[in-house]
């Protein structure tokens, strides 16, 4: 690394994406920090004023505040268990070839590739209608009484949809980290009489070591996020139990045009997020950028 | 790497027919979209379901008929597309001087990029939307285009970042004897051998911004709204017509489906920067 090193104004070239990221992270967030400490509705204008904390205090006393943060953590937690350990049965299951492979993994990926709003619009009103969804016609196969998915269990509907969605990019990671697992090693463990259970024990689950700590890292940046699925599909209901934190920073700004408030959840969520951050790129970015 | 031993062979027939299972399980959502787009609306909404229908085309006709299908296609394609361009632009020098000419900073800089990617859109949605209200710019395919591209610009920078260290600094180096500057070593002899990976870098950028429906939903209305936001418009519990969402929406998926199915491989490498191989 140390040989290439080299004085040169060819360094100036990385300063565009270094200012742009830093407007783009400092003007928003200096303006959010000084919003929070603001009474500001859009519907009032002219009659902002300085609160302090107030817009704090109004969110922590806010049931559907915790409400939210609960429901982040559910739903990032329980995304994330899903697609790691269904994403590890099944590239195991897929990893030797078969005729029809690639097939296969064309058909497990799909779903990364579809966009949030038509995943969502699908899921809520092709499968999971209690009339005449898919889902219905199956349980009512089997003697069952359909269920109203969206309405009885809202957000482990919400969960179904994000974890089909993410479940792909799980796959796509570890199928092709399994392929670089030695195969001469493989064969060696076999011969000494490993069985199925003790190679992926001490085998393949070691070497997926990084790309489990990858697809978290990943997973968790764009899972704090979730929106536009909640936003088609439950509109953060019934009541406040498919809430998040952004969807209800979005409701606070744009439907209910408290700024101050907005803003101060808004900090909540970058505070979160922040959290989660040091903590993941504390755990990879070393790996991720040492060899 | 066929496993030939006669006696596995019951076990590996299973497991084949398990993977079959399990793929058309997680492809059937999709499928089944593509199936209800060619239904008749009557037939999209029988119970029970009918698998085998006259296919029409009658929905795909309609969309297309009404001229906003093709407004917010273009809306998509000139977002999705100009923040790729701008992306690009702005992030191969980064790149460059990341991997040619790092300093002792560089690391941090590079994690500190990919921790921007970390900065919920939540927590700045408020003044981007005042920012962009004042500016005139809401409803505007400028400040989508900006946006997107900042939004993907860490990904890119590492994506491509990954790329260039892979390449050995003797080639360019060579270059440089033969009295190349640097835009001719960039564009003569960098830009051509990293090719592929430039290409996925865009790609991902792309499906991306494509997809992307939170800023897309929250800053626009009407005249630069892209596809996500009008399969959105369809979530009303009003219109029911199910044969024409699934319709819209496999227009919608269509091109960058095809596009993730042809780029699997390298966009593997880019998405876990490298780490995965």
């Amino acid at each position: 690394m140390n040989a290439r090193v080299r004085k040169r104004p060819e360094r100036l070239l990385a300063q565009p994406a270094i200012i742009m990221l830093l407007l783009w992270m400092i003007v928003p967030l200096a303006m959010t920090l000084y919003f929070s400490t603001q009474y500001y509705n859009l519907l009032y204008p002219g009659k902002s004023a300085f609160v302090g904390l107030e817009n704090f205090a109004y969110f922590f006393n806010y049931p559907s505040f915790w409400t939210s943060i609960l429901n982040t953590i559910v739903l990032v937690g329980s995304v994330l268990v899903v697609t790691v350990v269904g994403g590890i049965g099944i590239s195991v299951l897929v990893d030797e070839t078969f005729p029809g492979q690639g097939i296969v993994r064309m058909l497990l990926i799909s779903p990364f590739f579809i966009m949030p709003t038509v995943s969502a619009l699908v899921w809520k009103n092709l499968l999971m209608n209690p009339v005449s969804g898919f889902l219905a016609w199956v349980w009512k196969l089997f003697g069952a009484t359909p269920v109203n998915w969206f309405a009885d269990w809202p957000l482990l509907s919400v969960i179904t949809v994000v974890s089909w969605e993410w479940l792909p990019f799980a796959i796509l990671i570890f199928v092709t980290a399994l392929q670089s697992l030695d195969r001469e090693q493989l064969e060696a463990a076999r011969m000494d009489g490993a069985r199925g259970w003790a190679i992926f024990r001490y085998l393949t689950l070691p070497h997926l070591a990084r790309p489990i700590a990858v697809v978290v890292m990943v997973e968790a940046i764009f899972l704090l996020n979730v929106f536009a699925e909640i936003f088609v599909t439950t509109n953060g209901g019934p009541g406040d139990a498919t809430t998040n934190v952004p969807f209800l920073v979005y409701t606070q700004a744009l439907l209910e045009f408290d700024v101050g408030a907005a803003s101060a959840g808004g900090l909540v969520a970058v505070v979160l997020a922040n959290i989660m951050a040091i903590f993941l790129i504390r755990l990879i970015g070393k790996s991720l950028t040492e060899r | 790497m066929a496993n030939k031993k006669p006696n596995r062979a019951p076990a590996r027939t299973l497991r084949i027919i398990a993977s079959w299972i399990v793929a058309l399980v997680i492809f059937f959502p999709i499928l089944w979209m593509v199936l209800t787009s060619f239904k008749s609306e009557l037939d999209a909404f029988s119970m029970p379901p009918h698998f085998l229908f006259s296919p029409t085309l009658e929905n795909y006709k309609e969309i297309l008929a009404r001229a906003n299908y093709l407004h917010y296609a273009w809306n998509s394609i000139v977002t999705a597309g100009g923040a790729t361009i701008l992306g690009m632009l702005v992030a191969v020098p980064a790149a460059y001087a990341f991997a040619y000419h790092p300093t002792r900073r560089t690391k941090d800089v590079l994690l500190w990029m990919l921790s921007t990617k970390m900065l919920p859109g939540v927590g700045v949605l408020v003044p981007i939307y005042l920012i962009s209200r004042d500016l005139n710019m809401l409803d505007s395919k400028t400040a989508l285009v900006i946006i997107f591209a900042l939004i993907n610009l860490p990904i890119m920078v590492w994506m491509i970042y990954t790329y260039f260290r892979d390449i050995p600094y003797d080639i360019l180096e060579a270059a440089r004897m033969d009295g190349a500057g640097t835009w001719q070593t960039m564009f003569r002899v960098l830009i051509p051998v990293s090719r592929g990976g430039l290409a996925s870098t865009a790609l991902l950028c792309l499906i991306l911004s494509w997809n992307e429906a939170f800023w897309s939903l929250n800053l626009t209305t009407a005249s630069a709204a892209p596809l996500t936001a009008l399969v959105a418009s369809f979530s009303s519990p009003e219109g029911l017509f199910w044969a024409k969402l699934s319709a819209v929406s496999t227009l919608a998926c269509a091109p960058i489906l095809v596009l993730g199915w042809l780029s699997q491989r390298q966009l593997v490498r880019g998405l876990t920067f490298g780490a995965v191989k």
